[in-house]
């Protein structure tokens, strides 16, 4: 058995301890030892953006963050972005949109989106192209996801929505 | 609305996803996101060699380690015949375990099961494979020549005759042949004659295979896992284990993309094994490296092509020669590749012949219209080049020769109703046809045709006590199928699509249906929903009769409603839910159930207009506009009718400028991550303008055509045609990757 360690942190919101390898990624943790399974697992090196959690409100790749790294720190996942039964406008805008088809990279969606709107309320959309661009999906070819966190930026804004059109 | 056709209350909304919300919340379950307590974790151990001889296995130091249960080998699976079926099995046990010979980097050689990843992946290390490595090759035509190491040494090419004396890596030969070639060529007053190649590139969904598998003491086994076909994967693991088909329960899982590339199995059998050496739940999750090196792809490929045609446009014949590489084992798609690629045109004399060729590549699976949008990339741009030598538009030039109803398709049948017309003629009047271009810039047009399938779907419609309804599928959602169905049913019965939830079955608890592939749910599921709904209102008709004493002959099923109909006295109309209500007091639950075989599958065709912007200095190409035109029949929910064609046009994007598995001179893959296989991400396209032509399927209660596949077809030869326009530079080599176009550019100026 390889040692562990004892590591604590906050995961949305809430206290969490775990043990962990030092070998091991937080996306492991989160998924296998957690069982917080929102977050995905699509390469493990970092290209592929299914993955993308907070840690300390910074957006990252957790498969390429080590599980002890989280030591007093707080992570967000898509499990905390939603407030009890009420969905945070990316995610509305994203089923208004019909941005997702598979769903598979929509969790690393949701939380990047999310991410880039709170430091940038009124993004463009070569922003919105720019910053999820390490967020592949293979379906939609992204024009209804774009549309969608264009959409949800000015319904956080109070604007009216549809800026494109 | 177009006159005669028909008002719908549900059909052709976009009401938001029933399975929505579980998907942006992290909630849905996919492949990988199922555990079970006890669980072991295995692993696969992948050949280092594109093609050697397996001497010996000996997995003794694996076992040793603690915590390792069990290793298998292809010693433990049965050896299998080959089936008469579309499914070779005696290569697919093959492929999932090398029995005698590797193939392929990457080809299984062994699997282990431990009590955790790290402990599994240790003991892979400690399995002890002796090979004799073997010359290999890669190329399609090298694999061709006399003196070609042989992947198979009793394979003998099928289709030809007389039977050839020796064995060889070509498969099959196949022909499509029609009218007078020489002829042909004789009435053309232009020829054009070129070879084009693309090369291998992969599905890229982005969730990898993943499994749990669970055996019992009495042998019945359950599956999780991620796949286009639980039925599918249910059939393939109880042949290539000797199993009952009854003795396996497979229960889906959400699936995260496929594309064609989950309609095979790989792990599902090692796991079941695993699990039945260990007596332990066994999962395996493929990392994004073995589904490079090991999984799908669509072949590479060369191709010769020549096409005719009069100074009036009218073309005269064809011929072409297609090599696809099939991967280590037959069953490349070139027979889709003749087949589709003159589909919009009436061509009257053609000869196009097919290769499957066996090299040391992973075996091909099936990638989104397979076959078609290689076939296409050399017709669609041989007619950019003669559009621009006879001086004709090459919309025009389409024109003049489009398929349409009652022309005779390359492969057979006359085509009954179809709406290639109507896509180029809504792509000529489209503003994007007409916008000006600017220096560097070009614009390409190209068209591309897929039969669309039908098969066997089964569906049930299961009314509540309170009227709510389920609606019950066999297949996978992969893209928004649920909600499409469950707008049929809403539909039919006349409630709204909110009282209706659509659930994907498992293998248990629905009959029998086809893999989700060949853009067939909404098509022949969905006429499977249609009848079951249309069973269930009969059933609805009866108790209204019942309830008032009247013939049920005389009861109207009406926008949700039972009435009765003129002259059967007063009688309140009865809501569904009143009817459900009260159905256990007039017969009991109320249900339709409805299996069939769904013929009239309508082709689709589409045509891209595509506008580029190159750099002459990098090479980089940047597609500035794109517009896809497509025959869809009707659009259930036309928002994810557009993702489709959306999702298409990026996929064919990918594989015209960047997609490409590279593989060194040894046959070992050097590309197998996201980071140098690269996929188009957000910045690298523009918003994909869909335009959707509604030309119904008369065979479908709807007018429902596939759409899913089209849209990969065209954007190959709409790429390089525009980049022609924009450089002066015909690209026949796909991927016109920087550095490809570079040289190109440069040969072009010192030349
Ligand atoms: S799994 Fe972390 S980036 Fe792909
Ligand atoms: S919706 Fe399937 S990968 Fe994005």
């Amino acid at each position: 058995m390889d040692p562990k360690t004892h590591v604590h942190t906050h995961i949305n919101g809430e206290p969490v301890e775990f043990l962990s390898e030092a070998y091991r990624s937080l996306l492991e943790i989160l998924r296998d030892e957690l069982m917080l399974t929102g977050t995905k697992e699509g390469c493990t090196t970092g290209d592929c953006g299914a993955c993308s959690v907070t840690l300390d409100g910074r957006l990252v790749c957790s498969c390429l963050v080590l599980a002890v790294e989280a030591e007093g720190r707080r992570v967000g996942t898509v499990e905390g972005i939603a407030r009890g039964e009420t969905l945070h406008p990316v995610q509305q805008k994203l089923l208004e949109h019909a941005a997702l088809q598979c769903g598979v990279c929509t969790p690393g969606i949701v939380v990047a989106a999310t991410s880039l709107l709170e430091r940038n309320p009124d993004p463009t959309e070569r922003e919105v192209r720019y910053w999820l661009a390490g967020n592949l999906c293979r379906c939609t070819g992204y024009d209804k996801i774009i549309r969608a966190v264009l959409d949800a930026a000015s319904e956080l804004r109070g604007a009216s929505p549809n800026v494109l059109e | 609305m177009a006159k005669g056709q028909k008002k719908f209350r549900s059909v052709g909304t976009r009401p938001i996803r029933h399975d929505g919300i579980d998907k942006v919340t992290g909630r849905a379950n996919y492949g990988a996101d199922f555990a079970l307590p006890g669980m072991l974790w295995g692993g696969v151990l992948r050949s280092p060699h594109a093609h050697a001889r397996v001497l010996g296995i000996d997995a003794s130091k694996a076992l040793e380690i603690e915590g390792v249960k069990a290793v298998i080998t292809s010693a433990d699976l049965p050896v299998i015949e080959a089936g008469d079926g579309p499914t070779n099995f005696w290569d697919l046990s093959r492929n999932i375990l090398a029995r005698d010979k590797v193939l392929y980097h990457g080809h299984a050689v062994a699997a282990v099961a431990a009590t955790t990843a790290v402990i599994a992946a240790r003991a892979l290390e400690r399995v002890e494979v002796e090979y004799e490595v073997l010359p290999q090759v890669q190329d399609v035509m090298e694999a061709m020549s006399p003196d070609a190491p042989l992947l198979h040494e009793d394979m003998f090419t099928k289709g030809l005759d007389p039977k050839p004396e020796h064995p060889s890596n070509v498969a099959r030969r196949m022909e499509i042949a029609r009218g007078d070639l020489e002829n042909g060529f004789a009435q053309a007053n232009v020829v054009v004659e070129r070879e084009f190649t693309t090369r291998s590139v992969h599905q890229g969904y982005i969730e990898p295979h993943a499994v749990v598998a669970r055996t019992g003491e009495d042998g019945q086994v359950v599956v999780w896992c991620s796949s286009q076909g639980h039925f599918m994967v249910r059939q393939y693991c109880a042949t290539v284990l000797g199993l009952d088909t009854s003795q396996i329960k497979v229960i889906p899982a959400e699936i995260g993309g496929g594309f064609g590339g989950k309609t095979t199995v790989y792990l599902e059998p090692l796991a079941i094994l695993l699990s039945q050496r260990s007596g332990r739940p066994v999962k395996i999750v493929m990392s994004r490296e073995e589904e490079f090196r090991a999984t799908g792809p669509a072949p590479g490929s060369r191709i010769r092509a020549k096409l005719g045609a009069r100074n009036d446009g009218t073309l005269t014949a064809c011929e072409a020669q297609l090599y696809f590489e099939a991967g280590a084992f037959p069953g490349s798609p070139v027979m889709a590749a003749c087949m589709t690629m003159l589909a919009p045109y009436t061509v009257e004399n053609l000869s196009l012949v097919g290769y499957d060729v066996c090299v040391n590549k992973p075996k091909t699976a099936a990638y989104r219209a397979p076959g078609a949008p290689i076939g296409s990339f050399a017709i669609e741009t041989l007619i950019d080049e003669l559009a621009e030598m006879l001086g004709i538009d090459p919309v025009d030039l389409r024109l003049h020769n489009a398929a349409h109803e009652g022309s005779q398709a390359p492969y057979g049948p006359k085509f009954r109703r179809i709406g290639y017309r109507e896509t180029l003629e809504t792509a000529r009047a489209h503003p994007q046809y007409r916008t000006p271009l600017e220096r560097n810039q070009g614009r390409g047009v190209a068209s591309g045709f897929w039969f669309n399938a039908g098969m066997q779907s089964s569906a049930a419609v299961n009314v509540n006590e309170d009227g709510t309804v389920q609606v019950v599928s066999p297949n996978p959602d992969i893209g928004g199928s649920r909600v499409s169905l469950a707008l049929m049913a809403a539909e039919e019965l006349g409630i709204d699509v909110e009282r209706v939830r659509p659930v994907v079955a498992d293998t248990e608890t629905i009959g029998y249906s086809d893999l989700t592939g060949g853009s067939r749910v909404t098509f022949a599921t969905g006429m499977a929903v249609v009848e079951a709904a249309r069973k269930v209102i009969e059933q609805l008709r009866e108790r209204a009769a019942k309830i008032w004493g009247i013939d049920v002959s005389q009861v109207e099923w009406n926008e949700g409603y039972a009435l009765p109909g003129q002259g059967n006295g007063e009688h309140d109309p009865l809501s569904l839910a009143e009817i459900a209500t009260s159905a256990s007091r007039t017969g009991g639950t109320i249900c339709g159930n409805v299996s069939l075989n769904a013929r009239g599958a309508a082709p689709g065709f589409a045509t891209h207009i595509c506008d580029v912007e190159v750099d002459p200095e990098t090479g980089r190409v940047e597609i500035l506009r794109y517009a896809a035109v497509q025959d869809v029949g009707k659009a259930i929910h036309p928002s994810y009718v557009e993702g489709q064609m959306q999702g298409g046009v990026a996929q064919g994007i990918g594989w015209a400028l960047n997609e490409e598995l590279v593989y060194d001179e040894d046959g070992v893959l050097e590309n197998p991550g996201f980071l140098d296989y690269r996929i188009p991400v957000a910045s690298d396209l523009p918003m994909i303008d869909t335009i959707l032509v509604e030309v119904a399927n008369p065979t479908h209660p709807y007018g429902v055509r596939g759409v899913g596949e089209v849209p990969i077809v065209p954007p190959l030869a709409a790429v390089a045609n525009a980049i022609y326009a924009a450089t002066g530079v015909r690209m026949r080599d796909l991927p016109i990757s920087p550095p490809r176009l570079v040289d190109a550019l440069d040969g072009k100026h010192s030349g």
